[in-house]
Protein backbone atom coordinates (compact mmCIF):
# COMPACT_ATOMS: atom_id res chain seq x y z
CA UNK A 1 0.00 0.00 0.00
CA UNK A 2 2.65 2.50 0.94
CA UNK A 3 4.62 1.50 -2.17
CA UNK A 4 1.74 2.49 -4.44
CA UNK A 5 1.61 5.92 -2.93
CA UNK A 6 5.35 6.39 -3.38
CA UNK A 7 5.10 5.59 -7.06
CA UNK A 8 2.74 8.45 -7.82
CA UNK A 9 3.94 10.43 -10.84
CA UNK A 10 3.90 13.96 -9.45
CA UNK A 11 4.19 14.57 -5.73
CA UNK A 12 3.16 17.79 -4.14
CA UNK A 13 5.90 17.83 -1.53
CA UNK A 14 8.98 19.95 -2.10
CA UNK A 15 11.97 17.64 -1.73
CA UNK A 16 14.79 19.23 -3.67
CA UNK A 17 15.68 22.50 -5.37
CA UNK A 18 14.27 21.46 -8.74
CA UNK A 19 10.87 21.10 -7.09
CA UNK A 20 10.93 24.79 -6.31
CA UNK A 21 11.35 25.48 -9.98
CA UNK A 22 8.48 23.12 -10.75
CA UNK A 23 6.25 25.35 -8.60
CA UNK A 24 7.10 28.24 -10.91
CA UNK A 25 5.91 26.59 -14.12
CA UNK A 26 3.67 28.93 -16.11
CA UNK A 27 4.70 31.79 -13.84
CA UNK A 28 6.95 34.68 -14.62
CA UNK A 29 10.49 34.18 -13.35
CA UNK A 30 13.81 35.95 -13.27
CA UNK A 31 16.89 34.12 -14.53
CA UNK A 32 20.43 35.32 -14.09
CA UNK A 33 22.91 34.06 -16.67
CA UNK A 34 26.62 34.20 -17.22
CA UNK A 35 28.13 37.18 -19.05
CA UNK A 36 26.02 39.69 -17.09
CA UNK A 37 22.77 38.71 -18.73
CA UNK A 38 19.35 38.54 -17.14
CA UNK A 39 16.10 37.19 -18.44
CA UNK A 40 12.55 37.74 -17.30
CA UNK A 41 9.94 35.53 -18.82
CA UNK A 42 7.21 32.94 -18.35
CA UNK A 43 8.57 29.48 -17.58
CA UNK A 44 7.11 26.84 -19.87
CA UNK A 45 9.52 23.95 -19.42
CA UNK A 46 12.73 22.94 -17.74
CA UNK A 47 14.83 19.86 -17.10
CA UNK A 48 17.49 18.68 -14.69
CA UNK A 49 20.22 20.45 -16.70
CA UNK A 50 18.32 23.68 -16.21
CA UNK A 51 17.70 23.98 -19.92
CA UNK A 52 14.54 26.09 -20.00
CA UNK A 53 11.91 27.29 -22.39
CA UNK A 54 10.69 30.79 -21.64
CA UNK A 55 7.92 32.75 -23.32
CA UNK A 56 7.53 36.54 -23.60
CA UNK A 57 11.12 37.06 -22.60
CA UNK A 58 12.87 40.30 -21.91
CA UNK A 59 16.66 39.98 -21.97
CA UNK A 60 18.89 42.54 -20.29
CA UNK A 61 22.59 42.70 -21.05
CA UNK A 62 24.63 44.90 -18.73
CA UNK A 63 27.96 46.36 -19.74
CA UNK A 64 30.30 48.56 -17.77
CA UNK A 65 32.11 51.36 -19.47
CA UNK A 66 34.88 53.11 -17.65
CA UNK A 67 35.20 56.82 -18.03
CA UNK A 68 38.96 57.32 -18.12
CA UNK A 69 38.91 60.96 -17.08
CA UNK A 70 36.53 60.82 -14.18
CA UNK A 71 37.37 57.23 -13.19
CA UNK A 72 33.67 56.59 -13.08
CA UNK A 73 32.02 53.35 -14.03
CA UNK A 74 29.03 53.80 -16.27
CA UNK A 75 26.55 50.92 -16.31
CA UNK A 76 24.78 50.46 -19.56
CA UNK A 77 22.09 47.92 -20.13
CA UNK A 78 20.39 46.95 -23.35
CA UNK A 79 17.10 45.12 -23.44
CA UNK A 80 15.19 43.31 -26.09
CA UNK A 81 12.12 41.12 -26.22
CA UNK A 82 11.87 37.62 -27.60
CA UNK A 83 8.53 35.80 -27.95
CA UNK A 84 9.79 32.25 -27.28
CA UNK A 85 13.26 31.21 -26.23
CA UNK A 86 15.10 28.01 -25.40
CA UNK A 87 17.91 28.61 -22.91
CA UNK A 88 20.73 26.10 -22.49
CA UNK A 89 21.33 25.19 -18.86
CA UNK A 90 25.10 25.80 -19.13
CA UNK A 91 24.65 29.52 -18.87
CA UNK A 92 22.12 29.63 -16.05
CA UNK A 93 23.37 30.93 -12.70
CA UNK A 94 20.21 31.81 -10.76
CA UNK A 95 16.47 31.19 -10.98
CA UNK A 96 14.05 33.22 -8.88
CA UNK A 97 10.61 34.78 -8.86
CA UNK A 98 10.68 38.20 -10.51
CA UNK A 99 12.31 40.83 -8.30
CA UNK A 100 9.97 43.50 -7.05
CA UNK A 101 12.08 46.63 -6.90
CA UNK A 102 10.44 48.81 -4.23
CA UNK B 1 14.80 29.24 -35.69
CA UNK B 2 17.69 31.25 -34.53
CA UNK B 3 20.51 29.80 -32.41
CA UNK B 4 22.65 32.38 -30.71
CA UNK B 5 26.17 31.29 -29.86
CA UNK B 6 28.21 32.58 -26.94
CA UNK B 7 30.81 34.14 -29.21
CA UNK B 8 28.00 36.40 -30.37
CA UNK B 9 27.39 34.71 -33.67
CA UNK B 10 23.68 34.53 -34.48
CA UNK B 11 22.51 32.20 -37.18
CA UNK B 12 19.05 31.99 -38.66
CA UNK B 13 17.93 28.90 -40.50
CA UNK B 14 15.59 25.97 -40.89
CA UNK B 15 15.89 23.20 -38.34
CA UNK B 16 16.87 20.01 -40.13
CA UNK B 17 17.58 17.79 -37.15
CA UNK B 18 18.51 17.63 -33.48
CA UNK B 19 20.10 14.86 -31.45
CA UNK B 20 20.27 13.88 -27.80
CA UNK B 21 23.14 16.29 -27.17
CA UNK B 22 21.13 19.10 -28.72
CA UNK B 23 23.58 19.34 -31.61
CA UNK B 24 21.70 21.13 -34.38
CA UNK B 25 21.73 20.85 -38.15
CA UNK B 26 20.44 23.92 -39.91
CA UNK B 27 19.78 24.34 -43.60
CA UNK B 28 19.59 27.45 -45.73
CA UNK B 29 21.23 29.66 -43.16
CA UNK B 30 21.82 33.37 -42.96
CA UNK B 31 23.67 35.34 -40.33
CA UNK B 32 21.36 37.54 -38.26
CA UNK B 33 22.72 40.59 -36.40
CA UNK B 34 25.08 42.78 -38.42
CA UNK B 35 27.20 40.54 -40.55
CA UNK B 36 30.37 40.86 -38.58
CA UNK B 37 31.37 37.39 -39.72
CA UNK B 38 31.71 37.47 -43.51
CA UNK B 39 33.31 34.03 -43.59
CA UNK B 40 29.83 32.52 -43.40
CA UNK B 41 28.72 33.98 -46.75
CA UNK B 42 29.22 30.79 -48.73
CA UNK B 43 27.78 28.45 -46.10
CA UNK B 44 24.28 27.14 -46.74
CA UNK B 45 23.99 24.28 -44.27
CA UNK B 46 25.70 23.81 -40.97
CA UNK B 47 26.13 21.51 -38.02
CA UNK B 48 26.36 23.22 -34.66
CA UNK B 49 27.70 21.49 -31.56
CA UNK B 50 25.10 21.65 -28.81
CA UNK B 51 27.51 22.78 -26.10
CA UNK B 52 28.24 26.12 -27.77
CA UNK B 53 24.62 27.11 -28.23
CA UNK B 54 23.45 29.71 -25.72
CA UNK B 55 19.93 30.49 -26.86
CA UNK B 56 17.60 29.22 -29.51
CA UNK B 57 14.86 31.62 -30.52
CA UNK B 58 11.67 29.91 -31.55
CA UNK B 59 8.55 31.21 -33.28
CA UNK B 60 5.92 31.44 -30.56
CA UNK B 61 3.08 30.13 -32.73
CA UNK B 62 4.58 26.71 -33.08
CA UNK B 63 4.84 26.04 -29.39
CA UNK B 64 2.15 24.28 -27.40
CA UNK B 65 2.83 25.62 -23.94
CA UNK B 66 0.45 23.30 -22.16
CA UNK B 67 2.18 20.25 -23.57
CA UNK B 68 5.56 21.66 -22.58
CA UNK B 69 4.49 22.29 -19.04
CA UNK B 70 3.04 18.83 -18.58
CA UNK B 71 6.16 17.27 -20.06
CA UNK B 72 8.37 19.32 -17.75
CA UNK B 73 6.45 18.19 -14.70
CA UNK B 74 6.70 14.56 -15.71
CA UNK B 75 10.36 14.85 -16.60
CA UNK B 76 11.13 16.43 -13.25
CA UNK B 77 9.38 13.79 -11.23
CA UNK B 78 10.99 11.00 -13.25
CA UNK B 79 14.42 12.45 -12.64
CA UNK B 80 13.92 12.32 -8.92
CA UNK B 81 13.41 8.58 -8.91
Amino acid sequence: MADDVDQQQTTNTVEEPLDLIRLSLDERIYVKMRNDRELRGRLHAYDQHLNMILGDVEETVTTIEIDEEAYDEIYKSTKWNIPMLFVRGDGVVLVAPPLRVG
Amino acid sequence: MDPRNPNDLSICGTLHSVDQYLNIKLTDISVTDPEKYPHMLSVKNCFIRGSVVHYVQLPADEVDTQLLQDAARKEASQQKQ
